[in-house]
C-alpha cells in the first residue's frame, strides 16, 4: 500500500462522506424532532438532482448556471417538502410508527415513478462549474477542486446548523420538542409551524445534496433507493437525532467503505452494514447520541 | 409479607426515593400518602422491578426480588395496578383476564391448543366477582373508565397474586364509582385473604380501609402507623395542612 | 356503549364463523384450478398462494404481535437461498430441501432477533432492516456460493413423478402439479400458523401487541416470547421464499432487497392487519392488480404508492377492515328496522 494510494481511499471517503453528511444532516434532523423516520428523504434527494439538471439545461445546455441550479433545487425540492408535510404527514403525528413509514415509501414509490415519467430512465449529466474545474496534486494523487469543495462545505454547513440548534430559540424549542411534543403544546409555542419548518429545512438540505451531487455522479432513476439506506446507516452510526453524531457517523461510513475496499474488496458492503447492526445493538442510541428516557 | 429495607432511587443527581423502608404483615392493608412528587410512584416501581434500586431490598415472602425483572416478581405472586389505567384495550373484557389466567397457569407455552374456550368458566367466576360479567364480550377499550380500572383489577387478580399493589386505584373517578371500588377492594382482600398495598389521593378512602399508613415526602419517610397515629402526627398535618388547607 | 343484552351463558363458546375450517375451504375451492384453469390462470394463483403464506407469516409480527420487522424479506431470502443452493448446487431432493429453508431460516431468524427483540419500536425497524442488508450484502457479494448479483438460475422443479400415482394427476403438467403441491404445503403451513395463532402462545402475543407494560406484569417474560415469535415468523417465511424461488426458477439477490420487506407489509395492511386472513387478501389484490396494471402501464410503482396513500388515509384496516365496518353497518340499520 502507497502514501498515494491511501491518500486516494482517503480522499474519497472523505467525499462520499461529507454527502453522505448532507443528505443525512436532514433525515437526522426530522427524526431527531418529529420522530419520523423519513424514507422519501432519499428521494428528495434524487428530485433536486433531476431538478438541478433541468435548470441547466434550461439556461445553459452547454454547461454554466450551476449555482442557480443548486439554489433552484434546495428551494424547489423545500416546497415540495412543505406540501407533503402540511397536506399528508401532518396527519399521521402520533400514529403508530408503522403507518409514518409506509407514507413515506408511498413517497418513494411516487416520486420515483414521477421522476421516470418526467425525465425517462436514461443516464442524466451535469457539468460542475467551471470555477472548480481540474484538481490538486496532493500526496502523489489528484484531488478534484470540486470534491475538496464538497469536503469544506460539508463541515460548513454542519457548523451552521448546529449553531442555529443551539443557540436560537426556535432551535432551544426544537430540541424540547424532541425530548416531549406536549410538553411544548403546553409551552404555547406553535409545534405545527414548527415542524414544517423542520421538514422544509431538512428537504432544502436534500435537494441540494442532490444538486451537488450531480457533477460526479449521473442522474439516474434507483438513486433515491441507493442513497436512503446508506443515509439510515449514517445517522443510525451517529445517533438518530444527534447532529453531531451524524456528521461522525458520516465519516466512519466514508471512510469504512473506502478503505473496506482495500482490505475485503468482497465484505466493504456487508461491513458497513454489520456496523450499522453492532451499534444498534450495543448503543441503540447510536455512537454520539443520548438515551432518551 | 412485604420486607421493603432502605430503598433509595436517584435520576440524574435527584434523589426521588430516598432510603425508605418498609414492613406489611400478611393480610394487611397499607397505604402510602404523600403530596404530588413525594416518590409514591417510584416507589412502587422499585418494589414491582419497573425501576432497579441505588440501593435498598425488597424481600417477598422471603425471596429476595430486588432488581428481578416485572414478570418474574409477578410469579413469585405480587400482582399490581397502575396510575395510568393498563389494560389490553383491543382485546375482550373476558379475554383481558383470560389471559392473565393463561399466564399465570403456565399455559402461555402452549402453542397447540385452542385458547378461546380454555378457563372460560374461571374467567367468567372472576368477571363476576368484579362486577363486570355483563360486559365480557366488549372490547375492552371502549368500556368507561371506572370500568376499565375494575378490569385493571381483574386481570391482576388472575394471577392469584398474594401481594396486590394498586397505585392510585380510585384516581380520576366519581364519588359513586370511587365508593363502589372500595367496596369490591375490601370484599376481594377479605374472601382472597390479600396484602394490600396502595397509594392514594384521596383521605376518605385511605382512613377509611387502611390499617397502616405510611406518609412519603420529598422522597423521604415521614410517619409509619395506624391511621389514627398518623392523623394527629405533627409533621404530617404540617405537610398535609400546608398543602391543602 | 351498548350493552350486550344477552346473557353470558347463553353465549357459543366458539363463535360461528370461526369455526369454519377456512384453510380447508379455500384449499377445495382452489385446487380444481390445475385442471380447469389456463397456463396463465395457475401461473398467478400460484404466485398469489406463495406470497399470501409469506404476507401471513408476516403479519404475527405485524398484526398479531405489534412488532414492525422492515426486514423480514431476510428470512425469505434465505429460505430462498437455501433451498436454491441445496436444489442447484448438491443436486438435494425438495423433500429434504424445503424443510431445511425453513430450519435454516429460523435459525437466522433466532440469532438476528435474539438482538432485535431487546430494542422496540423504531429501533427494533431499523435493526430487522440492518441485518436484511447484512443478508442481501452476503447474497450479492458471495459469488462462490450466492451466485452474487447474478443469483441462481435454473433451480430444478422439484422432482413430481410421484403425483403420477394419485388418480387424476398423471395428464398434469408441471405447471399444474407444482401448484398443487405448492397450494398444499401453503395451506398445512397456513393452518398451522392458524393455531398458533388461536392457542394460548396466540393469545399471549396479542397481549403484548396491546400493552408491553401490562404483559410484563401477568408473569409474560416479553422478550421470550417475542424471540418465539420472530423465530416462527422467519421459519415460514423461509418455507414461502424456497417454493418462490423454484416457482420462479431462480433466486436473486432483489429477493432479499429492503423494497420487498415493504411490498410485503403493504399487503398486509392493504387486506387488514387486524384479521387472520387480511394478508392473504392483500396478496391477492397487489399481486393480480400487478399483472393487471402492468399491462397497461410501466407505472406500477406509482399505482402502489398511490394505493398505498389511500389506504392510510381512508382506509387503515385494510379491504378486510372495511367489509367489517360496512357489515357492521348494515346490520345496525337492519336491526333498526327489526325493532
Amino acid at each position: 500500500m502507497t502514501v498515494s494510494l491511501i491518500a486516494a481511499q482517503l480522499f474519497s471517503g472523505l467525499t462520499t462522506a461529507m454527502f453522505l453528511f448532507l443528505i443525512a444532516s436532514g433525515l437526522s434532523l426530522v427524526f431527531g424532532i418529529m420522530r419520523v423516520l423519513n424514507f422519501a428523504h432519499g428521494s428528495f434527494y434524487m428530485v433536486g438532482a433531476y431538478i438541478a439538471w433541468q435548470v441547466v439545461t434550461w439556461l445553459h445546455p452547454t454547461g454554466g448556471a450551476f449555482w442557480i441550479a443548486a439554489l433552484a433545487s434546495g428551494v424547489g425540492v423545500a416546497i415540495l417538502g412543505g406540501v407533503v408535510e402540511r397536506l399528508l404527514l401532518r396527519h399521521l403525528y402520533g400514529q403508530e410508527e408503522l403507518y409514518q413509514l409506509l407514507f413515506t415509501y408511498a413517497l418513494v414509490l411516487i416520486l420515483g415513478d414521477t421522476a421516470k415519467f418526467i425525465w425517462g430512465t436514461d443516464q442524466l449529466s451535469v457539468q460542475g462549474p467551471p470555477v472548480l474545474s481540474g484538481g490538486l496534486h496532493l500526496l502523489g494523487t489528484i484531488l478534484p477542486y470540486y470534491n475538496l469543495f464538497i469536503i469544506v462545505v460539508g463541515p460548513a454547513i454542519a457548523i451552521g446548523v448546529g449553531l442555529m440548534l443551539s443557540r436560537s430559540s426556535a432551535g432551544r424549542l426544537l430540541r424540547a420538542a424532541a425530548y416531549d411534543r406536549e410538553m411544548l403544546g403546553a409551552l404555547g409555542a406553535n409545534v405545527g409551524l414548527l415542524y414544517t419548518g423542520m421538514f422544509v429545512a431538512s428537504s432544502f438540505l436534500a435537494g441540494l445534496a442532490g444538486a451537488l451531487i450531480t457533477p460526479i455522479v449521473s442522474v439516474v432513476p434507483g438513486m433515491d433507493v441507493e442513497v436512503i439506506v446508506q443515509a439510515f446507516i449514517v445517522v443510525v452510526i451517529g445517533g438518530l437525532g444527534s447532529f453531531w453524531g451524524t456528521f461522525w457517523g458520516a465519516m466512519i461510513y466514508g471512510l469504512t467503505l473506502s478503505f473496506g475496499i482495500l482490505v475485503f474488496p468482497e465484505f466493504s458492503l456487508f461491513s458497513v452494514y454489520a456496523l450499522m447492526a453492532v451499534v444498534l445493538i450495543v448503543r441503540p442510541w447510536g455512537l454520539f447520541g443520548r438515551p432518551i428516557r | 409479607m412485604l420486607e421493603i429495607q432502605g430503598l433509595r432511587k436517584t435520576f440524574a443527581g435527584f434523589v426521588a426515593v430516598n432510603d425508605v423502608s418498609l414492613t406489611i404483615e400478611a393480610r394487611q392493608i397499607v397505604a402510602v400518602i404523600g403530596p404530588n412528587g413525594a416518590g409514591k410512584s417510584t416507589f412502587f416501581n422499585l418494589i414491582t422491578g419497573h425501576l432497579r434500586p441505588d440501593t435498598g431490598r425488597v424481600v417477598l415472602d422471603g425471596h429476595d426480588v430486588t432488581g428481578l425483572p416485572p414478570h418474574r416478581i409477578c410469579r413469585l405472586g405480587m400482582g399490581r395496578s397502575f396510575q395510568l389505567t393498563n389494560i389490553f384495550p383491543r382485546l375482550t373484557v373476558l379475554q383481558n383476564v383470560q389471559a392473565g389466567l393463561l399466564a399465570h397457569r403456565g399455559r402461555g407455552r402452549d402453542f397447540w391448543s385452542r385458547s378461546e374456550t380454555m378457563f372460560r368458566d374461571d374467567a367468567e367466576a372472576l368477571l363476576q366477582s368484579i362486577g363486570l360479567a355483563a360486559v365480557a364480550d366488549v372490547i375492552a377499550g371502549t368500556l368507561a373508565y371506572g370500568n376499565q380500572k375494575q378490569l385493571e383489577l381483574g386481570i391482576a387478580l388472575a394471577s392469584d397474586p398474594r401481594v396486590l399493589l394498586l397505585d392510585e386505584p380510585t384516581a380520576g373517578m366519581s364519588a359513586g364509582e370511587t365508593h363502589e371500588t372500595i367496596s369490591l377492594l375490601q370484599r376481594i382482600a377479605e374472601e382472597r385473604g390479600l396484602t394490600l398495598l396502595f397509594t392514594e389521593h384521596d383521605m376518605a378512602v385511605v382512613f377509611r380501609i387502611a390499617q397502616k399508613i405510611a406518609v412519603l415526602y420529598q422522597g423521604r419517610k415521614l410517619a409509619e402507623g395506624p391511621p389514627a397515629e398518623v392523623r394527629v402526627n405533627p409533621e404530617v398535618r404540617r405537610v398535609y395542612l400546608g398543602e391543602h388547607a | 356503549m351498548s350493552m350486550p343484552i344477552t346473557n353470558s351463558l347463553a353465549r357459543p363458546a366458539v363463535p360461528a364463523i370461526r369455526r369454519v375450517p377456512w384453510t380447508l375451504l379455500i384449499f377445495l375451492l382452489l385446487a380444481p384450478l390445475a385442471w380447469i384453469g389456463s397456463r396463465y390462470s395457475i401461473f398467478l394463483v400460484t404466485e398469489i398462494t406463495i406470497d399470501a403464506l409469506f404476507a401471513i407469516s408476516l403479519n404475527l409480527l405485524l398484526g398479531t404481535t405489534g412488532l414492525v420487522s422492515f426486514g423480514h424479506v431476510a428470512y425469505f431470502g434465505v429460505g430462498a437461498y437455501v433451498c436454491g443452493i441445496l436444489m442447484k448446487t448438491y443436486g438435494v431432493s425438495f423433500a429434504i430441501a424445503f424443510p431445511a429453508a425453513g430450519l435454516g431460516a429460523a435459525l437466522a431468524a433466532l440469532v438476528f432477533g435474539y438482538f432485535c427483540v431487546r430494542l422496540t419500536k423504531i429501533y427494533f425497524a431499523m435493526l430487522t432492516l440492518a441485518f436484511s442488508q447484512i443478508i442481501w450484502a452476503i447474497c450479492f457479494k458471495w459469488n462462490a456460493v450466492t451466485g452474487g448479483d447474478q443469483g441462481i438460475a435454473d433451480v430444478p422443479f422439484p422432482d413430481m413423478q410421484w403425483m403420477d400415482s394419485i388418480p387424476g394427476i398423471s395428464g398434469l403438467s408441471a405447471n399444474a402439479r407444482f401448484y398443487l403441491l405448492a397450494l398444499t404445503l401453503v395451506a398445512v403451513a397456513i393452518a398451522v400458523i392458524g393455531m398458533i395463532t388461536r392457542s394460548p402462545f396466540g393469545r399471549m402475543l396479542t397481549a403484548i401487541r396491546d400493552n408491553r407494560e401490562r404483559a410484563a406484569f401477568i408473569g409474560l417474560n416479553v422478550r421470550a416470547y417475542e424471540l418465539a415469535v420472530f423465530v416462527v415468523a422467519g421459519g415460514f417465511a423461509g418455507l414461502s421464499g424456497a417454493l418462490y424461488g423454484i416457482f420462479t426458477r431462480g433466486v436473486f439477490p432483489d429477493y432479499v432487497f429492503w423494497p420487498k420487506s415493504a411490498e410485503v407489509m403493504i399487503m398486509a395492511i392493504l387486506g387488514g392487519m387486524g384479521f387472520f386472513w387480511g394478508p392473504a387478501v392483500g396478496a391477492l389484490v397487489l399481486v393480480w392488480l400487478n399483472q393487471e396494471i402492468t399491462n397497461y402501464t410501466e407505472y406500477w410503482p406509482f399505482v402502489l404508492g398511490t394505493m398505498l396513500l389511500v389506504l392510510l388515509f381512508a382506509l387503515p384496516g385494510g379491504v378486510l377492515g372495511g367489509l367489517a365496518g360496512l357489515y357492521g353497518t348494515l346490520r345496525r340499520r337492519m336491526g333498526r328496522r327489526d325493532a
